[in-house]
């Protein structure tokens, strides 16, 4: 089974969160917006991606499993 | 999908509909929208509709409407005297992005902001340890407390060195010029604007004398440069100064506003209720205690995980929101299930009401700091009903900051200093009389050196 990483443009706000959680995962620019690298990541990064997602204040990632 | 009408809640009067009811009984007022008319009901504003949304439906809907649709930029109009003409009171989302990037809020710059903050605290705290023991109103202290830490992390060091209590009080007098009324006229004939448009001009005269004393002083080291040395380094074509005083002071209140009094008083609520709730208040001293003696110099990542105390800093939040209402003007026709509303109306969102659904949180009322831990979570798993800081691409850009602000102010001061009701319980209250909700005076507490 794999996993995705959904993002919801419309609540991120570009806080960097995620990208000091999963910087492998997540990219945010200098004006800050947001670029998901691998929406697919390794399973090796599920953990640093889920932290990424639990503390993301807008909520505006998840992971989806298909 | 044919749409409805919206229903309007009970109580209007004569006179500016539920103006008077908002001025008095903002948090009633709202409750009984909820109530009479379910989730999406409206009052009279003085002539002008307020559609007023709660619940995870409508309020998720409110959050996500883009700016086309709900406008911050006009809804208010209580502002204008405050920061001055030509400072707006809201960023686009862009916008936003620009300033946590720019004003140091993001993630990487909190661990020099954690510094600053409790240096801050020790300040204010200094003498403490020498008298043993005292009494302190919550309201004053926090007030200027909150003063220091703003200016400091968000303007420099310099900057916030040549202030002392009596910009508090002039910042706090400026606070207490957002009475409601401004809906009808900003500039009405009432003490609280009177004494809002008298702090103002003296907030601009100090500020323009310390402009003055760094014009005429020895220029900063490169490292010491704060936001004033840069604005008064900016200078038009004839070599005068772009910015002056005015404008300054305008943007420097602008930038401090949204941080205050709302850091100021969740700072006071959270002790009260945690002194309310002595077998809580113990729970979050012994983990207090338990990280000081781990890290004596409470590193950022020690900040970051402190359960309990940021439980208690979230219940402060939901129990007592510092923005009761929030406001968008609707740009064009727009529809929340099935109702429509038509471009012109205010549209609000309420944290005092939605933070309190008994759908979403297991006894509103109670102060409960386990509702927040594992498994509960009620915070996460109600993401449109808990919103303390709004939701979405409007959402506090400063909830983080607030949150690490708070967190150390507590660690340290619960770790040095015992701390008791010096009035009963239930004579602490908001006054919901202004716009922005603080703490009604007197609001005393005891303290002791532990």
């Amino acid at each position: 089974m794999s996993w995705t990483i959904v993002l919801d443009e419309d609540l991120c706000q570009g806080h960097g969160v995620c990208e000091s959680e999963a910087p492998d995962v997540f990219t945010v620019s200098r004006d800050g917006v947001l670029t998901i690298l691998d929406t697919r990541p390794p399973d090796d990064l599920r953990g640093a991606v889920e932290l990424a997602v639990r503390h993301c204040p807008t909520h505006a990632i998840r992971i989806t499993e298909e | 999908m044919t749409t409805t009408g919206i229903p309007e809640v009970s109580g209007r009067s004569e006179e500016h509909g539920h103006l008077g009811e908002l001025r008095t009984d903002p948090i009633g007022l709202l409750s009984r929208i909820r109530e009479e008319c379910g989730p999406v009901g409206s009052f009279d504003l003085a002539g002008r509709r307020v559609v007023v949304v709660t619940g995870a439906d409508a309020v998720e809907w409110y959050f996500r409407a883009p700016e086309e649709a709900l406008d911050q930029a006009e809804a208010y109009p209580f502002m204008t005297p405050i920061f001055g003409e030509g400072v707006v009171f809201d960023a686009s989302p862009e916008r936003r992005r620009e300033m946590l990037h720019n004003q140091a809020l993001r993630d990487r710059y909190m661990r020099g902001h954690a510094e600053t903050i409790s240096r801050e605290v020790r300040e204010m705290v200094a003498d403490w340890e020498d008298l043993g023991s005292g009494r302190v109103d919550l309201l004053d202290f926090f007030a200027e407390l909150t003063i220091y830490t703003s200016s400091s992390c968000l303007i420099g060091r310099r900057f916030r060195d040549s202030l002392d209590a009596r910009f508090a009080r002039l910042y706090h007098d400026l606070e207490r010029g957002t009475d409601a009324l401004a809906f009808v006229d900003p500039y009405a004939d009432v003490e609280s604007f009177h004494r809002r448009d008298a702090s103002r001009v003296e907030l601009v005269e100090l500020v323009a004398s310390i402009m003055e004393e760094r014009l005429a002083g020895e220029p900063p080291g490169e490292d010491d440069r704060d936001l004033l040395d840069v604005l008064l380094s900016i200078r038009t074509e004839d070599g005068e100064l772009q910015f002056d005083a005015d404008v300054v002071t305008g943007m420097f209140i602008a930038m401090m506003f949204a941080g205050h009094h709302t850091t100021s008083t969740t700072a006071a609520w959270t002790l009260l209720e945690l002194l309310r709730h002595p077998d809580q208040l113990r729970a979050v001293v012994e983990e207090q205690d338990a990280l000081a003696a781990d890290s004596p110099d409470l590193t950022y990542q020690a900040l970051r995980e402190m359960p309990l105390l940021e439980s208690a800093i979230k219940e402060a939040l939901r129990l007592h929101p510092p923005l009761i209402l929030l406001l968008r003007v609707a740009k064009r026709d727009v529809e929340v299930l099935g109702h429509a509303i038509p471009a012109g109306d205010l549209v609000g969102a309420s944290p005092a009401v939605s933070n309190r659904l008994p759908e979403a949180f297991a006894d509103p009322d109670r102060f409960d700091l386990h509702r927040y831990l594992p498994p509960r979570e009620e915070d996460l798993e109600h993401p449109w009903d808990w919103i303390p800081f709004g939701a979405g691409r409007h959402r506090c850009v400063g909830a983080a900051f607030a949150m690490m602000q708070l967190k150390s102010i507590f660690a340290l001061l619960l770790t040095r200093f015992r701390f008791s009701l010096a009035q009963p319980s239930d004579t602490y209250r908001a006054d919901h009389s202004k716009m922005v909700v603080q703490l009604a005076q007197p609001c005393e507490v005891d303290w002791e050196v532990r």
